[in-house]
């Protein structure tokens, strides 16, 4: 069986995004790039299950601009076996939104016909948390959102995922394919080491475009601005507890 | 002796205070002493990680109660524990106080006030005790008063004030020094430079930044980086420590190897000496050869000469592209070849190059909490971390990985990863900044500084595993790029016997490589008397005429570096004097 997961380039969960100058979105020139922590546990997953001997390919795939292939050439070097990179520029007025993507990936999945599609469960930088459940949708195929533990049975065809609900644990089953999207406990991801970095260097990368697998990304959405929120005032250091109550009654008027 | 004499003058300073010591204790805010004092709150550099309490609040010292305890306890009592705890101290090194100086008296407290007002005079007893201690709590002194001046005429005023009175002074910034340069070790009068932290200036075309000198380096890093640069220094205590004291002591730190010392990137200073002269040595220019340049005695003279008030700074230009790879080595001569072979082939990206044994690494994943081995699959002897900083992230990144697949298949690296995002370089810097913080958790740790020619480094850390044995772990690691070895000695509790293996052995076998006793952390209160190891007779005589010049009533910072009677040559000193170090209990 094969595992497609997919993997999208945002900008590292450790920098402090910044409004560009003209606010049509956030900076990210000269800024920091990684993979979306989310869909660096999907590809951590989906190569567990290949170790466990439940799948035999991982495959990674992206849609983005040509440098997005750093992100895919990551999964390559954590030790996915192949990548497909679709490529597509970024209009910063007409975002890809999740339902394109969706359907990129839809028409990657009918492409590569994995068993089982991995996705993190949202990006940090849009925050979306859509694409999978899309995904889902547009292949009619069972989903486990948000999987806290995921085990597949190769003979049955089955996929039991469990999954953090307000309540607790909710443990559902799935008959494969299925599309399962991660949650932050589900697994630590492994580190790049040299030797794979190394095998990674001449691991194939397919490149192809939406319109070569005819897919429609036209965007019915619109950015008109992107702003910062408004900045928190600076705290005062008060003298006694007169002043506090003060304080509290005149000018926050809680009292 | 020293110990009655202690509390005799103790005693006396009551006597004075007699007003002001019937006032009740009040409750100000003491410093925040240990969530931000802490040299181990590190790496936050990197990270968002957030420290909590690093180790329980009495670390190692002799009379953990005396402070906590002490709020409630009249002043007498606190006056005597306090001389206690600094009388064995004192008795440890040998130390007496010196009779030359003068006590403080009520007078001298209403002086300060008018040239400071209440705010800048501080005699609250948990305040002053925070100011007392040392972050380690190893050394601890019994200073009555902490004096926070505003301004630099202030300083001037303090000191020429205090030298007048012969009252000794000791100049302290945060306070997060490892050699107890930065704590009184008698009743000198405590000058905090908390209150001067304003920027002055930012030349954001040459990147020059001109500050007083309170202000905390995390501070004028953020502020600094906003503007495109980056600090030329960066440690693990950033949070806490001072840019004056920075100065003072002439920190090194994990960007020493691309942009070399203090000496070269303070442009200028500002300086109050003993009497009160204000020496105005703030320039901004890069190049200015006339006369002696004498803003370098100040720099590293750890407040001997004179107090630093403002600086002003040579700042690189931030660079977009970091790398980091962690990886570990079969022995310690790979390590040393990685570092020749990293300088040849990173040159102008490679920004720090450390190395940690694997008791290090063990240590650090056992005692903090989410620090995790990157490279578990196989134990290996030494591991090694090496950043590299750029203007090209997939230049640099290709350049990386080529240089160290290429390692890897000369044998020098044994296994490896590279960081694929922020997170996971602040994990491997983490481990590196936290072994540290680590080695204050087992108990009683032995800490030493030493600058050894590379080939010859790591020898001390066997030699010395062999002296010790079973009765205490011996870690070393460091600053490699630089020739720094931080050797640091474990054991469960600080007793003579393991002192006595360790000192003076130590010091001699560094004195023999020609290396120094001190690489970063200076001399302190820790090795005042032990100069002579790295420096020779003549040249300590000289810094003693130095001082005699500068600070003719010996005020500044007393019985640290270079008091006149230190200098006897190294022969001369009696082992007893080594059993010092005062590790406390």
């Amino acid at each position: 069986m094969k595992i497609l997961v997919a993997v999208k380039r945002v900008v590292d969960y450790a920098v402090k995004v910044r409004v560009r100058p003209d606010r049509t979105g956030v900076e990210t020139a000269n800024v920091k790039m990684s993979m979306n922590p989310f869909c660096e546990i999907a590809v951590e997953e989906a190569l567990r299950l290949r170790e466990a001997g439940a799948a035999a390919e991982v495959v990674a795939a992206t849609v983005g601009p040509a440098q997005s292939v750093d992100t895919l050439r990551t999964a390559l070097a954590m030790g996915a076996d192949r990548a497909v990179h679709v490529l597509h520029d970024p209009d910063p007025a007409r975002p890809l939104l999740p339902l394109a993507v969706a359907k990129i990936l839809r028409a990657v999945t009918l492409q590569e016909k994995p068993g089982l599609v991995i996705l993190g469960k949202q990006a940090i930088d849009d925050d979306c948390n859509q694409t999978g459940q899309m995904l889902a949708g547009l292949l009619q195929w069972p989903q486990g959102t948000f999987a806290s533990k995921v085990i597949l049975d190769k003979e049955k065809q089955k996929a039991t995922v469990e999954r953090e609900v307000d309540g607790g644990i909710e443990t559902i089953c799935l008959d494969l394919p299925a599309v399962i999207t991660t949650d932050l406990r589900l697994n630590q991801p492994r580190y790049a080491t040299l030797p794979n970095i190394m095998k990674a260097k001449s691991k194939v990368i397919k490149k192809v475009t939406p319109e070569e697998l005819i897919v429609d990304i036209r965007s019915d959405m619109e950015v008109i601005e992107v702003n910062e929120p408004p900045k928190r005032k600076a705290g005062v250091v008060l003298s006694s507890v007169d002043e506090l109550l003060n304080k509290l009654k005149n000018e926050a008027r809680v009292l | 002796m020293a110990r009655r004499d202690a509390a005799a003058a103790a005693a006396r300073v009551l006597r004075r205070l007699g007003p002001l010591a019937a006032e009740p204790p009040t409750r100000g805010t003491p410093r925040a002493r240990y969530e931000s004092g802490d040299r181990a709150v590190s790496s936050c550099r990197r990270s968002g990680w957030v420290p909590g309490l690093q180790r329980p609040l009495c670390g190692p010292r002799t009379d953990a109660g005396a402070y906590e305890g002490q709020r409630g306890a009249s002043r007498a009592c606190q006056v005597q524990s306090q001389s206690r705890a600094f009388g064995s101290a004192a008795t440890a090194t040998n130390i007496q106080r010196n009779p030359a100086y003068s006590e403080l008296s009520s007078d001298d407290v209403s002086y300060f006030k008018s040239v400071l007002g209440e705010t800048g005079v501080v005699l609250d007893a948990d305040r002053v005790a925070v100011a007392n201690v040392d972050w380690m709590g190893k050394y601890r002194g019994a200073s009555q008063l902490l004096l926070l001046p505003k301004s630099t005429a202030e300083v001037s005023k303090i000191l020429s004030y205090c030298n007048t009175r012969r009252l000794a002074v000791v100049p302290q910034g945060g306070n997060t020094g490892l050699v107890g340069g930065s704590v009184p070790v008698y009743d000198e009068v405590i000058v905090g430079l908390t209150g001067m932290d304003k920027i002055i200036s930012f030349d954001n075309v040459n990147g020059i930044l001109t500050c007083e000198a309170g202000c905390v380096l995390e501070n004028l890093s953020t502020f600094v980086e906003n503007e495109g640069f980056i600090m030329p220094l960066d440690l693990g205590a950033k949070g806490s420590c001072h840019i004056g004291g920075n100065v003072s002591t002439n920190a090194g730190g994990l960007r020493f190897i691309r942009y070399g010392s203090l000496h070269g990137n303070v442009l200028g200073l500002e300086v109050v000496l003993a009497d009160g002269t204000i020496l105005d040595m703030l320039t901004t220019l890069r190049k200015d050869n006339t006369g002696y340049d004498l803003k370098h005695l100040f720099i590293g003279s750890e407040g001997s000469l004179g107090i630093v008030t403002k600086v002003s700074v040579l700042t690189p230009a931030k660079l977009p592209s970091t790398n980091v790879a962690f990886l570990s080595c079969n022995d310690y001569t790979s390590c040393q070849k990685l570092l020749l072979a990293a300088r040849r082939s990173l040159g102008e990206i490679l920004s720090a190059f450390e190395f940690m044994d694997h008791h290090c690494i063990d240590l650090a994943t056992s005692h903090l909490e989410g620090v995790q081995n990157p490279l578990p699959a196989s134990p290996h002897k030494f591991y090694v971390l090496i950043e590299t900083t750029g203007s090209d992230e997939s230049y640099d990144k290709t350049k990386l990985e080529a240089f160290l697949l290429r390692s890897m298949e000369d044998g020098l690296v044994a296994d490896g990863v590279i960081a694929q995002d922020i997170s996971q370089a602040s994990n491997f810097w983490r481990i590196r900044e936290g072994i540290s913080e680590a080695s204050v958790k087992v108990g009683a740790v032995y800490k030493y500084d030493l600058s050894i020619p590379v080939e010859k480094l790591y020898d001390i850390v066997e030699e010395m595993r062999c002296r010790l044995g079973d009765s205490a772990e011996v870690l070393g690691y460091g600053h490699l790029g630089d020739g720094n070895l931080h050797l640091n000695i474990l054991s469960n509790k600080y007793d003579d016997n393991t002192l006595a293996k360790i000192e003076p052995f130590v010091y001699e076998w560094t004195s023999a490589q020609r290396g120094s006793i001190s690489a970063e952390h200076g001399l302190g209160l820790m090795k005042a008397e032990k100069i002579h190891y790295s420096k020779s007779p003549e040249a300590v005589q000289l810094m003693a005429s130095i001082k005699k010049l500068l600070d003719p009533n010996s005020i500044l910072n007393p019985y640290k570096l270079p008091s006149p009677s230190s200098s006897v040559p190294c022969n001369s000193l009696k082992p007893a004097a080594y059993q010092s170090c005062l590790m406390l209990r």
